[in-house]
């Protein structure tokens, strides 16, 4: 008995080492593998915990500023009033929007959606209330914050067009980013980021946009920030401001000028190409678009016959009419055709096989030479020249002078507004016909296929007032630049100018009567006038007693158009100026666009003019 | 032989001079450590985990040295009762239980909220022993004598695993399985159940499982394919362990713990904190503190005289082993999450007045190690 409980006392202690050995085997495998997680595999998972732990939240940068060329701001930043909830803060926050509504308009349909945000994120994330507030109701919130629990103010940045109507399609606009834009972006993700969508704000996006700042933040498991380690980020840096060779003064003037007509007018630097004013009217609010347009609102501006979304001075395509005829005048003193004083008689009319090619003076203007053929706008005169120098010279010579071109002015500009000065080979591809002569006298005369934007008449003419190959630009260019020459005869340039000028300042000049001058004493200006024909009166409607332009409606009228320079002695500034539907340039474009040069002659945005006659300003138009 | 010539003390006195010191000192860093961790885990903070853990403990160290007082006849003598009433709260959980995230674990006696499978834990070893101590050494390993044992272990076992707690079913099997094993069974039974078994298990693992228990197991076996789901625990776990490097981040200064990457932390998870805080060291030294504990019940074993109090000790070692060896397996990601927690050191009441009570029987054990019961006594002894 004894014998048999030593045994099986042996036999429990062996078995009681057994379970102690299997008991520390285990202990060691326990061991092992926090040896392995803690020390070989450490840095894998010091990393993963330190994903776990740091979090970079995006810092937008702010967006650049749009200067014209003296300073004056045209696109900034301004502080967005915004107040958010903190639900978690706030107790019951039905009870605190409650509350906030009788300091600011919260309607019970914007409170109940608030409430639904709320619902949908996490009790510490912010939930907007209101964004953009006026500063009467932000500072009336803050001041009752103390019994507005998790209620919190906020200051943004939001995009703001000082001068909209006038600007609106210079700068164009910005937008939030749209999805398909967007895409994975993490800044163009961003609520308050906004990116550039047409004008200098699109093309000049990168510039402006600057780069998105990170500042590194630790999070607990829910996302939530614990704290911001500032010293580990990366601030934001601000985009870089653009200066545009718009002069603000020009454009609001030029604005104000054209009114309620629809047009468009563009004044550049004869100079150097700087564009000192670009303006399509109507325009439109770009500050609409920064916080997201109403369809109502959208829709509005894209129906309206006025089409006042879309940029007429780089992008409207008109006939240029009688203001080419300087051009084919030049043309035609350069291919020898003819000389300066030959004389080509105009009865009224002329026939071409059986086809009547008519002046527009029914009554002719008798035997005129070159600078009676532009001041008095002769058509048979250029009928004449244009068939003796043929379309190809004609093509050549507006090809120089920029139509047909285009133009990087800092705003992209669609293929199509390209325009067409036509020739030979472009008929035989555009409607395979071979070309005719009277083909050639519509061109000379500036009908027909032709059709030019309000930006490339105002280049023509800056190359014509200085025989130099200027080209546009919206932005800022360094003075003294060294445009290239056209390489055309200065003598020819001179009497081309003389008749320009003659237009205005001598009895019979086509804007002689009707403008009296440039309205500034022992200062003279050069220009032309164009009626660009919309619709023919048929024999029919004058039978019925159409006459005249008044007759028509609105919308058949012809446009009007007046391309000049200034001062004529010493030429800085050119404009362009297309009224549409105003009937005969004389009457509605010559006016606007002379007394936008005059301003430009005052006001003398490059600082070359020098001084005038104090007395200048008061010798208005009479 | 010195063993067996010790005599029983029967006075308080003697008792308490009997008392091992050096467990008891054991036992009481190891809470502190849990108070400790608990005050980290809440950011710093006594409430809501670290001051009724420390207090339920010091109420729980002192019911281990009453317990430890009464002789060994006491504890033979409720043995089947209190493994009979066990059983009825365990069918009681199946009728009347509260569902406590989704696992029907608890019941309700007036204020008192209890687990039933934790004093069955106790009951079972206390069964076990009382049964082997009544059987004469010739019959364990013949059919009759495997009957009684098998049954006495799978009953409670399937009633725990229906809850469905297959962490403390396991916990049970393998706690009598011990027992059975240190009764002297047989090697030619021990080999045929072993080989039994491992032809039995894949089948178990296809049909008897729940659904969240085998995913729970799969996703154990590769938590990467599913940070965000099941496999979430693990592999914060791992990164918490394993970023906490040689030496740790230091006291609170755990990022994973403190960030709450890890929820639920306080409770089975509050090993990974330490790992986390204070590295390999830290948790060495830890698992260093249970092992000194578990040879301290080892030896207690040796010495004692009776099969009652051998058995006994070594079925409560046995549970307090895996229930350190299941814990750290599982937050270091070498076995599926399962709801085992820290012995003394994670959160929760119940589980801990488990240990201290076994331990206090442990302790009991080595103060009454002379002592040789009578077989066969009556049901209350």
């Amino acid at each position: 008995m004894r014998r048999d409980k030593q045994e099986a006392q042996a036999q429990f202690n062996r078995r009681v080492f057994m379970l102690g050995g299997l008991g520390a085997a285990a202990f060691g495998g326990l061991s092992l593998r926090l040896y392995q997680l803690q020390v070989q595999q450490q840095d894998r998972y010091r990393l993963l915990s330190d994903d776990n732990q740091f979090n970079f939240s995006l810092q937008p940068p702010s967006r650049g500023t749009i200067f014209d060329r003296n300073g004056e701001v045209i696109a900034e930043n301004r502080d967005s009033y915004r107040i958010f909830i903190v639900p978690e803060q706030s107790g019951d926050p039905a009870i605190v929007l409650n509350r906030l509504a009788d300091f600011m308009p919260l309607s019970q349909n914007r409170r109940e959606r608030i409430l639904r945000d709320i619902s949908r994120s996490p009790r510490f994330r912010p939930v907007t209330v209101a964004e953009d507030v006026d500063w009467e109701t932000f500072s009336r919130v803050n001041l009752f914050l103390p019994d507005l629990p998790g209620i919190t103010p906020d200051v943004g940045e939001l995009r703001a067009y000082p001068m909209p109507q006038a600007f609106a399609h210079i700068v164009g606009y910005v937008q939030s980013a749209p999805e398909e834009v967007a895409g994975d972006d993490p800044l163009l993700r961003h609520p308050g980021f906004r990116i550039g969508r047409s004008g200098i704000e699109g093309s000049q996006d990168e510039t402006l946009r600057g780069r998105a700042g990170q500042l590194k933040v630790e999070v607990n498991a829910t996302g939530r920030v614990i704290r911001e380690l500032p010293q580990q980020s990366v601030a934001a840096t601000q985009g870089q401001n653009i200066h545009l060779s718009i002069d603000a003064r020009i454009q609001r003037y030029a604005t104000e000028r054209l009114g309620a007509e629809s047009g468009a007018a563009v004044c550049i630097d004869v100079r150097t190409g700087e564009l000192i004013a670009l303006v399509s009217n109507p325009s439109f609010d770009p500050n609409l678009f920064v916080t997201g347009i109403s369809g109502e609102d959208y829709r509005a501006l894209n129906e309206n016959d006025l089409r006042p979304l879309y940029n007429k001075a780089i992008m409207g395509l008109y006939s240029p009419a009688s203001t080419i005829k300087g051009a084919m005048a030049l043309a035609a003193l350069a291919k020898g055709v003819i000389t300066p004083s030959e004389r080509i008689f105009c009865g009224g009319s002329t026939r071409l096989g059986n086809r009547e090619f008519h002046c527009w003076r029914r009554q002719g203007h008798g035997h005129v030479n070159l600078h009676d053929g532009i001041k008095t706008s002769c058509d048979l005169y250029f009928y004449e020249v244009a068939a003796r120098m043929g379309i190809e010279t004609m093509h050549d010579m507006a090809t120089r002078l920029g139509l047909g071109e285009l133009f990087d002015i800092g705003i992209p500009i669609p293929d199509r507004a390209r325009g067409i000065f036509p020739n030979e080979q472009w008929k035989r591809a555009r409607y395979n016909q071979g070309w005719s002569t009277g083909d050639t006298y519509n061109t000379g005369i500036g009908q027909g296929y032709t059709l030019v934007s309000p930006l490339q008449l105002a280049v023509m003419t800056a190359r014509l007032a200085t025989g130099k190959a200027i080209t546009p630009t919206l932005l800022r260019r360094p003075d003294g630049l060294d445009v290239p020459d056209l390489g055309l005869n200065p003598d020819h340039v001179r009497r081309v100018h003389e008749a320009m000028v003659a237009v205005v300042h001598e009895p019979g000049g086509t804007s002689h009567y009707s403008l009296q001058g440039l309205g500034i004493d022992g200062v003279q200006m050069a220009g032309k006038t164009g009626t660009s024909q919309v619709y023919s009166i048929t024999a029919e409607e004058r039978a019925r007693g159409v006459r005249s332009q008044d007759d028509l409606p609105w919308r058949l009228r012809d446009h009007g158009i007046f391309v000049g320079y200034a001062p004529a002695s010493n030429p800085q500034y050119a404009v362009s100026v297309v009224i549409e539907h105003g009937g005969g340039g004389t009457r509605a474009a010559a006016r606007p666009a002379r007394d936008i040069l005059r301003e430009l002659v005052l006001l003398d945005p490059a600082g070359r003019i020098g001084p005038l006659p104090s007395d200048a300003q008061d010798l208005g138009e009479s | 032989m010195a063993v067996f010539n010790q005599s029983v003390p029967r006075s308080l006195r003697s008792k308490l001079f009997e008392v091992n010191w050096a467990f008891v000192l054991l036992v009481l860093l190891i809470g502190s450590i849990g108070v400790g961790m608990l005050y980290s885990v809440a950011g710093g903070d006594w409430s809501p985990w670290a001051i009724r853990h420390g207090s339920r403990f010091m109420v729980g160290v002192v019911m281990m040295l009453v317990i430890a007082l009464f002789p060994p006849r006491f504890w033979m003598g409720i043995a089947y009762p209190s493994y009979l009433g066990a059983l009825v709260l365990l069918v009681g959980v199946e009728l009347f239980g509260l569902t406590i995230m989704g696992a029907q674990r608890w019941i309700d006696i007036g204020p008192i909220r209890m687990q039933p499978s934790e004093i069955m834990k106790v009951a079972l070893v206390l069964a076990l022993a009382r049964y082997y101590h009544d059987l004469p050494a010739e019959k364990v390993s013949s059919l009759g004598g495997l009957l009684a044992p098998a049954a006495m272990i799978t009953l409670p076992m399937l009633l725990i695993l229906k809850q469905p707690d297959l962490g403390t079913a396991l916990l049970l099997g393998a706690t009598g399985a011990a027992i059975v094993f240190m009764s002297g069974l047989s090697w030619r039974i021990i080999w045929g159940v072993l080989v039994l078994g491992s032809i039995a298990a894949p089948i178990f693992l296809k049909y008897g499982l729940k659904d969240y228990q085998r995913a729970r197991i799969f996703t154990f076996l590769n938590p990467e394919n599913d940070p965000l789901g099941a496999g979430y625990h693990i592999l914060q776990s791992k990164i918490a362990l394993g970023s906490g490097g040689l030496t740790g981040k230091g006291y609170m200064q755990g990022t994973q713990a403190q960030l709450r990457f890890l929820p639920e932390m306080q409770t089975d998870f509050i090993f990974t904190m330490l790992g986390e805080e204070f590295g390999l060291v830290g948790g060495i030294c830890v698992l260093a503190l249970y092992a000194l504990l578990l040879a301290n019940c080892l030896s207690i074993a040796a010495s004692c005289k009776s099969t009652f109090l051998r058995l006994m000790v070594m079925g409560i070692t046995t549970t307090f082993a895996l229930y350190i060896f299941i814990n750290v397996a599982m937050v270091s990601g070498m076995a599926p999450v399962v709801g085992v927690p820290l012995p003394m050191i994670s959160y929760g009441g119940t589980v801990m007045l488990t240990i201290l009570a076994g331990l206090g029987l442990i302790m009991g054990a080595h103060i009454h190690r002379a002592a040789e019961p009578p077989k066969g006594a009556g049901l209350l002894g």
